[in-house]
């Protein structure tokens, strides 16, 4: 099972390897982690996906919840959550290819942000599904680099917003 | 004034008398305005036992212990310390000194990342950046150790925080902090159902872990027992939280526990855990132990419930409030007759395989000096087969009874009687430990001596390290790194340190060796020779 949490933490040092190394030290899986400070310069909103049985994800809410820097723990329901990842797919195509593979990023309206004479690199927003899709869609090119964010997360609605205020 | 000024103010503005430590160049500054103060700083012989120390003295006076060490070597000795506080949630306060923080990072002299190599043995950690912060952080520091689930808080500061000047000090009244809120009295509703199941239930059992000692129930559990007249089983931590001569009292469980403290625990129908884990030592394999059984588990840590077994009924809170609270709702219940099963499977318990006749039986031993002690002695063992025999056949009253139960960190018990008995001068304390035990925190006799802290010490001397002997005996069918060989002669180590020493050889001198060791005043050291193949069982 995949869940998705999202946590507000003190923007302390070390807060990004406190969180890292309780899920290394108790075997939690990692699938993605972003991090980034939140409007409110003192904390930090981090996105973990992670997965494993019902007990094991119970624990995870449980241990993480019991750091001292953790302000908010939620999980980010998909029924009512957006999540958003960024992946940036450098290929290797030249020009008789290149008109084809504009195509398709525009069906998936992803954005050519560099062109050399024998490589493009495209930038593309999306769930993980469709991030996915379209790498599944390219295996008929040679994928030079490729580069995904994990995923940033929101719940939907003005209805539990945390308020932080101190 | 300047951050070292500061930090010692804030250690007496939270009533700080003791502290236990070991001085380098980089907590010079903290040294240095310790000489101001009123509090006594205690030299050890070496930093991880100003952290067992501090652990035995905050067990018994129920503060917060102190350790203080220098930066690199010093704060890593200090890690095997810690880590057994965190295992066996005893509240303490580390602090280290740093490097100067202009030159973090930057591997110089004595320079190591403690808070980053402490980071999962403490409950929350430190590093000071700024000398303004001190009060705030020791404030917090001492909050969160004594609070919720207790537990090591590690404070690393920097020697140029320590020189730094502090215009004005202000020790904060209370503590900010958002999240850290631990639930003190259990969910009302939960309450109610367990008054339910008692109602319902034939054979109920409390299983007392140390949160009832943390969480200074005692009294609370005794009353909650006898109230209901539900039999007690205990772990390794909890042992001492009932008298052994209550009849409701069945002692340890677990794999070195009584055979029929672990029938009352599968047979059981409500079992009622209370501040303890049910870890592996204790309970082998948790869902056999469950198995139609309806479980409350009460623990102030909600990541405890839930996470080796599942309960029937979870109840988060402080255990001595919820015992108080449960206590209001009167149930009528009888349980005479299962109380009556179990002293019938407790009589039946095979006596221990007795050692060849011309060695000391250590059962036997521990089983005459626990009762020959004042009854609010305090009791600490150390880790190896001495530990077994020590939980097995320890004799409790109103005393107290440590060890390290969750690490099982060997040489505990010197330093840490040590630090009990400064915790309170007026108890008696004795530690029980092994050659091997012995040989890894003897350097503590001296910090006993300079100190004037007057420990009874005995020494079971097999020339082994006998658990791990036994161990592999049984696992291998032969053995290996565990002769000690040379055990130095431990009536010379005594006479070194000019401590009183007797050596224990015959089982019929038992009696008037002990009561003749425990009579003579300060320390003393007694060694009893046992049989080198001698085992647990």
């Amino acid at each position: 099972m995949v869940r998705v949490i999202q946590l507000i933490v003190d923007n302390t040092s070390g807060v990004l390897s406190r969180i890292s190394g309780l899920f290394s030290r108790r075997g939690y899986n990692i699938e993605s982690i972003t991090a980034g400070i939140t409007a409110d310069p003192r904390y930090t909103r981090i996105t973990i996906v992670t997965s494993g049985d019902e007990n094991i994800l119970e624990q995870i809410e449980k241990q993480v919840g019991k750091l001292i820097d953790v302000r908010d723990i939620r999980v980010l329901d998909p029924e009512d959550s957006v999540y958003r990842e960024l992946v940036l797919i450098k290929v290797k195509v030249g020009e008789e290819k290149r008109q084809a593979l504009i195509t398709v990023c525009d069906v998936f309206r992803s954005k050519i942000i560099d062109i050399t004479k024998d490589s493009m690199i495209i930038e593309l927003t999306g769930t993980q599904s469709k991030v996915g899709a379209f790498i599944e869609l390219l295996s008929d090119y040679e994928i030079l680099e490729l580069a995904r964010t994990g995923i940033a997360g929101l719940r939907r609605g003005s209805d539990g917003v945390i308020h932080l205020n101190d | 004034m300047i951050g070292a000024d500061a930090i010692v103010k804030c250690l007496e503005k939270e009533g700080v008398t003791t502290l236990f430590g070991y001085p380098g160049v980089a907590i010079c500054p903290f040294f240095n305005s310790i000489l101001k103060s009123k509090i006594k700083s205690v030299l050890v012989r070496s930093e991880q036992n100003a952290a067992h120390a501090a652990s035995g003295y905050a067990r018994v006076t129920g503060k917060v212990g102190v350790c203080v060490a220098t930066s690199g070597p010093g704060a890593t000795n200090l890690i095997t310390g810690i880590a057994t506080a965190y295992a066996d949630s005893i509240p303490l306060i580390c602090i280290t000194g740093q490097v100067d923080s202009m030159l973090l990072g930057s591997d110089v002299f004595q320079e190591a990342d403690i808070t980053g190599a402490a980071e999962s043995f403490v409950k929350y950690s430190y590093l000071v950046k700024d000398a303004a912060e001190i009060p705030r952080i020791m404030k917090e520091a001492f909050h969160l150790a004594s609070t919720g689930r207790k537990g090591p808080v590690l404070i690393d500061v920097p020697i140029d925080i320590q020189n730094h000047p502090i215009q004005t000090f202000k020790y904060p009244e209370s503590v900010k902090l958002r999240t850290y809120k631990p639930t003190v009295k259990g969910h009302a509703v939960q309450l109610k159902k367990v008054g339910r199941e008692l109602a319902k239930a034939k054979k109920p059992l409390i299983l007392a872990g140390g949160g009832v000692i943390l969480s200074d129930a005692v009294s609370e559990l005794n009353d909650f027992a006898h109230r209901y007249g539900i039999p007690v089983v205990s772990t390794m931590m909890g042992i001492s939280s009932m008298s052994s001569d209550d009849p409701l009292y069945l002692g340890m469980i677990g794999n070195n526990g009584r055979s029929y403290a672990n029938r009352a625990m599968q047979e059981s129908d409500l079992l009622i855990v209370t501040g303890a884990r049910i870890a592996d030592r204790a309970v082998s394999s948790p869902n056999l132990v469950t198995n139609n059984t309806v479980l409350i588990h009460i623990d102030v840590d909600p990541a405890e419930i839930g996470k080796n077994v599942g309960p029937t009924i979870p109840i988060v809170g402080d255990i001595k409030h919820v015992f108080a609270d449960l206590m209001k709702d009167p149930v009528s219940c009888d349980f005479s007759s299962w109380v009556g099963t179990l002293s019938s499977y407790r009589k039946a318990e095979a006596p221990r395989k007795a050692p060849r006749r011309s060695y000391i039986d250590p059962a036997k031993f521990v089983e005459m000096l626990s009762s020959k002690l004042e009854d609010d002695a305090v009791y600490v063992a150390d880790v190896g087969q001495n530990q077994m025999w020590s939980c097995g056949y320890y004799v409790s009253k109103s005393g107290r009874f440590l060890t390290s139960g969750g690490m099982g960190t060997m040489g505990y018990s010197i330093p840490a009687a040590l630090g009990a008995k400064l915790g309170d001068m007026k108890r008696q304390v004795v530690a029980v430990c092994g050659d091997g035990s012995f040989q890894m925190a003897m350097c503590e006799l001296a910090t006993m001596v300079s100190n004037d802290i007057p420990v009874k010490m005995i020494v079971f001397n097999n020339g082994y390290l006998g658990l791990v002997r036994e161990y592999q005996h049984n696992t291998y069918n032969s053995y290996s790194m565990v002769e000690l060989g040379n055990t130095p002669d431990l009536s010379k180590i005594a006479e070194a340190y000019g401590i009183p020493f007797v050596r224990l050889k015959s089982q019929a001198k038992m009696e008037e060796t002990i009561d003749s060791f425990l009579e003579q005043k300060g320390s003393g050291l007694m060694e009893c020779i046992l049989d080198p193949m001698d085992t647990v069982r």
